[in-house]
């Protein structure tokens, strides 16, 4: 692996670096580290990052660039008349890229010289026979073209290759010298690595930012690709959906998305009184040593992965909530409900409000609580009267997170919910029945790019903008939540 | 000390409202309060003074039964309100409360109205009839205590939004609301600025008049300017109890002096 050996030496240089640089600074102040402006590592560390950022970042600028300049240049090189019917420029890439690549693999086997690979001809060689010797199979016999372009595809990535390598260490040499040469007592080596700091924390914090937004434009551009194959009129206010690859899909959004809020109402009714009151009892009422105990056993449920909840759902709640509920009432025949989804949805929720609320519960001061009791209210007038509402920014944010994330769930869905979409066309009676199969936005979206689909049908891309959709409403959910929180925090300080 | 109303300050005699003997307070395995006893009078303000860690706010606490809500703390002894043990099982905690204020350290109005504020305690104890005795009580509180002309025209406002010492005067207020027979107030001006300690003062000195009053103090000079009688603690101990001019101008135990003259504390 030529990469990681350019790696090690570039490592190598920056530890050389090191310790000339903080032996040199020790050597300007005397041997006394008292005099230095900063702790002889610090003049260490610089002489690694002189080394290594400038490197790293052009070794990393150059395996970016250099495939796309090869591609560009390469895929100029093939004549139009090369390219077979029903065949494309970017086959015929691929099968250069395949050739340059086995013929590496030959040399490096020592199945060819090198100078035989390089001087290899189409006409003379079944280049194919000699590939699949070494283990590489082409679809198609080479053509000479063909060929060309793999030994330029070669020789360039081959000499790109060796300047990447020379520009890489020399820029590594350069910023440890340059390092050295300005380990002198009164450098401010610390500053210099305080700023470091902060550019790897920028460095950090953007990655998140910057894929947030990567993923927002990535589904974007499908989206839009959607909407000018289906009107977004008919998506965001049609009642129906059906999908079929025949052309005459429904694709409105209403149905799932009311299954969604429908299951996840269902799920916060469970998971919002009982996590409400698991957290007053844990922080009001119970002992050090029962809250010690008790709280990781709550905080247990949110460790186990929905897919165990789903089967919960599949092979329990469901068959029992069918079997003494709704047959008996007459209400539904099918184990799949909404009511199956939404129960075991709570289930899962309650840590995540139970844990934010108690938190919240236990940063009401204690002062407050005295000055109720001390009114002669009693414990539990107290909390409702002025516990709950002095948390209540707080709750009301641990809701809205545990919103977003019954809103995003989708095993539990699948396993209990089933997979037929909510008949807002069959009236009101149907659409409310908490009995029967309903699904949500995300079901959907995984079943309607799974399977053997075509990617480019409307039926297929409704999935970005069923994602965006519901990328946007738990987005809103979210920021409204740290909204209030913020406006909660502002309280007590 | 040399304030000119100690000596000349009246001190008519009262009944006994809150007699304390032979209290004793544990925290775990800490003897916190020992062998106090302490008579109360109605319709007076008496002063714990001490250097702190001495016992005052803890003996404070165990006039209303705060204690009960710190689970190691035990109380022993017999604390007699009109005549009646507070410690006896048949005593509920949360009705004595009702009859023993508390104004605490901090002011801690909690995050609700001004109005709401006052109307806390009415409302649990069913107090008003009906929503105009209720305004009537809140305004009747805010007036004793000495805030009503600050907030009348505000009484939506959250609470928490007013300062330092009308806050305090809020509480004070929240407190006299529920009709309390006795008050209890621990430092209740020590987050408190000198304009706005001289207001909670004179309130105190009004408050006399209705209630039994009892004030935890650090400052001796508050304790001279609003008290009647004086209790002195050291370590646990209650070390002198008597008039205040007494305490301050004569006292009788080596230790008070010591304390009042700034050599312990």
């Amino acid at each position: 692996m030529p990469l990681l050996w350019i790696l090690i030496l570039v490592l190598a240089i920056a530890t050389v670096g090191y310790f000339a640089a903080r032996t040199r600074a020790m050597a300007t102040a005397g041997g006394d580290s008292r005099i230095l402006h900063s702790l002889p590592n610090y003049y260490g560390m610089n002489a690694v990052l002189s080394a290594l950022v400038p490197s790293l970042a052009v070794l990393a600028l150059w395996l970016i660039v250099q495939p796309m300049y090869l591609q560009s240049h390469v895929a100029g090189m093939i004549p139009d008349h090369v390219i077979a019917e029903g065949s494309s420029r970017d086959l015929i890439m691929s099968d250069v890229r395949r050739i340059a690549s086995g013929l590496n693999i030959a040399v490096e086997q020592g199945a060819m010289s090198a100078n035989e690979a390089s001087g290899l001809r189409s006409e003379l060689t079944n280049v194919r026979e000699r590939l699949a010797e070494v283990g590489v199979a082409l679809g198609s016999d080479v053509q000479p073209e063909v060929l060309a372009a793999a030994q330029e595809y070669r020789s360039i990535a081959k000499s790109g290759s060796f300047f990447m390598l020379i520009v890489v260490l020399a820029l590594a040499v350069l910023g440890a010298v340059y390092a050295w040469k300005r380990s002198h007592k009164d450098f401010r080596a610390r500053n210099i690595v305080e700023k470091a700091v902060l550019g790897l924390l920028i460095a950090a914090a953007s990655i998140a930012i910057l894929t947030t937004l990567g993923i927002v434009m990535s589904m974007l551009m499908e989206t839009m690709n959607f909407f000018s194959q289906y009107e977004a009129t008919s998506f965001f206010f049609g009642i129906k959906w059906a999908p079929d690859f025949r052309g005459d899909s429904a694709l409105g959004i209403l149905p799932l998305l009311w299954g969604t809020l429908y299951i996840s109402l269902i799920a916060l009714l469970v998971a919002v009184p009982v996590g409400l009151f698991a957290a007053i009892y844990m922080s009001e009422y119970a002992g050090p040593k029962l809250r010690a105990v008790a709280k990781p056993l709550i905080e247990i449920l949110a460790g186990i992965p929905t897919i165990v909840y789903g089967l919960f759902a599949l092979l329990t709640v469901g068959p029992l909530l069918r079997d003494y509920f709704a047959k008996p009432t007459g209400l539904g025949e099918s184990a799949d409900s909404v009511l199956t989804a939404g129960l075991v949805m709570g289930i899962m929720l309650i840590p995540f409000v139970s844990s934010l609320s108690d938190d919240i519960i236990n940063a009401v001061p204690q002062s407050m609580r005295d000055g109720s009791l001390g009114l002669g209210a009693t414990k539990s007038e107290t909390i409702r009267q002025v516990i709950v509402p002095a948390a209540l920014p707080g709750i009301v944010g641990a809701v809205l997170l545990a919103t977003s994330r019954a809103i995003g769930e989708t095993m539990i869905v699948v396993m209990g919910a089933g997979a037929a979409a909510a008949q807002l066309d069959k009236g009101l009676a149907e659409a409310i029945n908490p009995l029967e199969a309903m699904t949500t936005v995300t079901t959907r979206i995984v079943s309607q790019l799974t399977g053997d689909t075509d990617f480019a049908a409307p039926e297929t891309l409704v999935a970005f903008a069923l994602g965006l959709t519901l990328f946007v409403i738990t987005l809103g959910l979210n920021v409204l939540a740290l909204y209030i929180v913020r406006k909660y925090r502002e309280q007590y300080e | 000390m040399n304030d000119m109303r100690i000596a000349e300050r009246a001190t008519s005699v009262t009944e006994s409202k809150i007699s304390a003997k032979g209290v004793q307070v544990y925290y775990g395995d800490t003897h916190a309060i020992k062998d106090v006893d302490v008579e109360i009078d109605d319709k007076t303000v008496t002063a714990f003074i001490g250097p702190s860690g001495c016992g005052k706010s803890t003996f404070l606490r165990t006039l209303n039964r705060m204690n009960d809500t710190i689970d190691i703390c035990r109380v022993q002894g017999d604390i007699l309100l009109d005549g009646e043990n507070i410690y006896d099982p048949k005593v509920d905690p949360v009705q004595l409360r009702a009859k023993v204020g508390m104004v605490f350290q901090k002011p801690n109005p909690f995050p609700k109205s001004i109005y709401d504020n006052v109307a806390y305690g009415p409302r649990i104890h069913g107090l008003a009839k009906n929503k105009a005795d209720l305004d009537d009580i809140v305004e009747k509180s805010l007036r004793r205590g000495a805030i009503w002309d600050e907030v009348k025209d505000r009484l939506d406002a959250p609470g928490t939004g007013l300062s330092g010492g009308q806050q305090q005067r809020l509480c004070i207020a929240r407190a006299v609301a529920t009709e309390p027979e006795v008050l209890l107030m621990d430092e209740p001006c020590s987050a408190l600025d000198p304009i706005a300690t001289a207001q909670v003062e004179e309130l105190i000195d009004d408050l006399r008049t209705k209630f039994s009053v009892v004030i935890v103090t650090h400052s001796m000079q508050q304790a001279a300017r609003v008290s009647q009688k004086t209790a002195f603690f050291h370590l646990g101990n209650l070390v002198e109890f008597g008039e205040t001019g007494q305490i301050f101008t004569n006292p009788i135990d080596p230790r008070t002096e010591a304390y009042i003259t700034g050599r312990i504390g």
